[in-house]
């Protein structure tokens, strides 16, 4: 197997529409939006049962529901990123007039030097960016007391994010295809719960393949996304709940942005998501004795170190 | 003619040492200069930046912002992050900078040699001139974001016998597209510059269009040619720089960027690590064209700006 790595300019789903890949990793709203413009792709694996894409601000601004959004300036970075934050305001009644949209960087320095009051953030990745700064005022890290969350999950407009994307034309027809499909999806569970159940050791794996990240960082990062994963309610690690995924196409359908446009039209086709290969993936595993909900999974505790390190 | 076109390039003998150090030192002072600057704002520039009217004309000097220059350079000595083996800063930037110089040199080969065939064609058959040139000029308006993801793609179905298309290639690819197009245009230029008397001589000795190339075209096209070498090296640098990013290349100083980007916030001093191997790369790409330039002295008469 190879792993293709995306650049800023390359979208993963157009590598199998192009032939240069046979498996895609993205988040079930983008890929919509491109199903709907023609790439026939199926969602064959919900990996990320949960949505992590947060809105923090400080404590002193009381911004702790979509609600009292209004007023602030608010941080996204955009190209797909802002469909959950869009849908929240709109259910609470904040049109985008009432808030001054700011293009987030990469980094947090904008946040953190009050240019924008409530930034976008990932629970594995901007929000311990945060954690790992000094706060001027105390002379000591940031802590979660300092801030406030909106958590998209909680405010009802969460949509699925990571999942494992196939060709849908290659898996009407082709067995060959459709029982890699089945192997694909069985070793990355299988790598999923091996981070379940040692997330320092999955850690560590990534930072020896070359991740320049901080290692308290690496470490945090893999905690939060057990956390999106385990437990699993859908049945089981990877399975597409018809709740959630619906709830993903209405806010699709039904979310304007800055322009007025919705990622879609109307209804995407039954080939968009499938959980056939998944649940044969989930039984053979079961087989093999392995635990494919995590019931009983407890995230560790991670202490943050200054600059992630 | 003058005396200086009549002993040409001799008059460039290497400066005495005391000149060349002087010079060195200037350089060095320069560098410095820019360090003292950066303090000296840091230090009386007020923590918000200077702003006028709602608009901010220049940076806040908080350490988030604008580390010292001393906690720069001391984060290049310590390690890239905690793990026990981690490489320090410094060498990983190198590291870094010397692989983006390596796609970076394949591009600019590849963009002389093109950029080089496409001038002797267009020199050679004045239709080839109307046919390609503007072709060569709309080259350079299609923007890196919209080429970037089809070379790749068309990269990765290249495959014959035991070849296989690499990533790096299409970064190297890119690059030579931005370099080939300064060196085009110069050469053809170039290659255009010897007087109407000169090409008259040749022609009245009946000497050929190869020789007639060799013996006066080319060495009369050098002026121009070194600026567009110079140019296209910068090209091809920040060619490849941007390509990895956009395609997704692991292993290149642009990609590191972007990476350490990501510790923006906790560890700004890091940040900046790779930076200041962008700007090396640059340094390295320049020094090469002008050592080529010394090599090619004997026929620098007038050098114009391309």
């Amino acid at each position: 197997m190879t792993i293709n790595e995306a650049g800023t300019d390359t979208v993963p789903i157009d590598e199998i529409a192009a032939g240069s890949a046979d498996f895609a990793i993205s988040w079930v709203p983008k890929v919509l939006g491109s199903i709907e413009q023609g790439t026939n792709v199926t969602d064959v694996a919900q990996i990320f049962e949960r949505s992590a894409t947060t809105q923090i601000s400080m404590k002193d601004k009381s911004i702790t529901k979509a609600a009292d959004l209004k007023g602030h300036t608010v941080g996204s970075w955009g190209f797909g990123n802002e469909w959950e934050l869009f849908a929240g305001m709109q259910k609470a009644g904040v049109n985008l007039d009432d808030i001054t949209l700011v293009q987030q960087q990469f980094d947090m320095n904008a946040f953190l030097a009050g240019d924008i009051d409530a930034a976008q953030a990932m629970t594995y990745n901007e929000y311990a960016q945060v954690l790992e700064t000094m706060n001027p005022k105390t002379n000591k890290l940031y802590t979660p007391d300092d801030l406030n969350v909106i958590n998209w999950n909680d405010e009802g407009t969460a949509m699925l994010q990571d999942a494992i994307w196939a060709d849908a034309d290659r898996l009407a027809d082709d067995e060959d295809y459709q029982d890699t499909t089945v192997k694909f999806i069985k070793a990355s569970i299988k790598g999923w719960m091996y981070a379940r159940d040692n997330p320092q050791e999955a850690a560590d794996i990534v930072t020896a393949a070359g991740s320049t990240l901080g290692t308290s960082h690496q470490l945090w990062m893999t905690n939060e996304v057990n956390k999106l994963i385990w437990p699993s309610t859908s049945g089981g690690i990877g399975m597409i709940d018809t709740k959630a995924w619906d709830q993903t196409v209405k806010i699709a359908k039904g979310t304007k942005n800055e322009t007025g446009a919705t990622i879609i039209t109307d209804d995407p086709p039954k080939t968009a998501y499938s959980n056939e290969y998944v649940e044969k993936a989930l039984s053979e595993l079961k087989d093999d004795g392995e635990d494919v909900t995590g019931d009983g999974f407890t995230p560790i505790d991670v202490t943050l170190k200054e600059g992630g390190n | 003619m003058s005396a200086a076109g009549l002993v040409g390039g001799r008059l460039r003998r290497p400066a005495p040492s005391a000149t060349r150090w002087r010079r060195a030192g200037l350089g060095a002072l320069g560098v410095l200069l820019v360090a003292v600057v950066w303090e000296a704002y840091k230090a009386i520039g007020p923590d918000n930046g200077v702003v006028i009217g709602g608009l901010t004309v220049l940076p806040r000097t908080t350490d988030l912002a604008m580390p010292h220059v001393w906690d720069m350079f001391a984060r290049l000595g310590q390690p890239v992050n905690g793990t026990s083996n981690a490489a320090p800063v410094w060498q990983a930037v190198l590291e870094a900078a010397g692989f983006s110089l390596g796609v970076a040199g394949v591009g600019w080969l590849v963009g002389v040699a093109v950029g080089m065939g496409l001038a002797l064609l267009m020199q050679r058959f004045r239709t080839a001139e109307s046919a390609v040139l503007p072709w060569v000029v709309l080259s350079q308006t299609v923007p890196l974001i919209a080429i970037a993801p089809l070379v790749r793609r068309w990269g990765s179905q290249i495959q014959f016998g035991d070849f296989e298309w690499q990533n790096w290639m299409s970064v190297a690819v890119i690059a030579s597209y931005l370099a080939f197009f300064p060196v085009a245009i110069g050469a053809l230029r170039g290659l255009g510059a010897p007087d109407a008397i000169h090409t008259d001589l040749f022609r009245s000795y009946a000497v050929g269009w190869w020789v007639t190339l060799w013996r006066l075209r080319l060495p009369a096209a050098v002026p121009y040619l070194l600026p567009a070498l110079r140019l296209a090296a910068a090209n091809a640098v920040i060619g490849a720089v941007v390509a990895e990013v956009s395609i997704g290349l692991r292993g290149g100083i642009g990609r590191m960027i972007i990476e350490y980007a990501q510790s923006g916030s906790g560890d700004p001093a890091k940040t900046w690590a790779p930076i200041l191997g962008a700007v090396l790369l640059g340094l390295v790409a320049a020094g090469f064209v002008a050592l080529l330039g010394l090599l090619l002295g004997r026929f620098r008469r007038g050098e114009v700006p391309a």
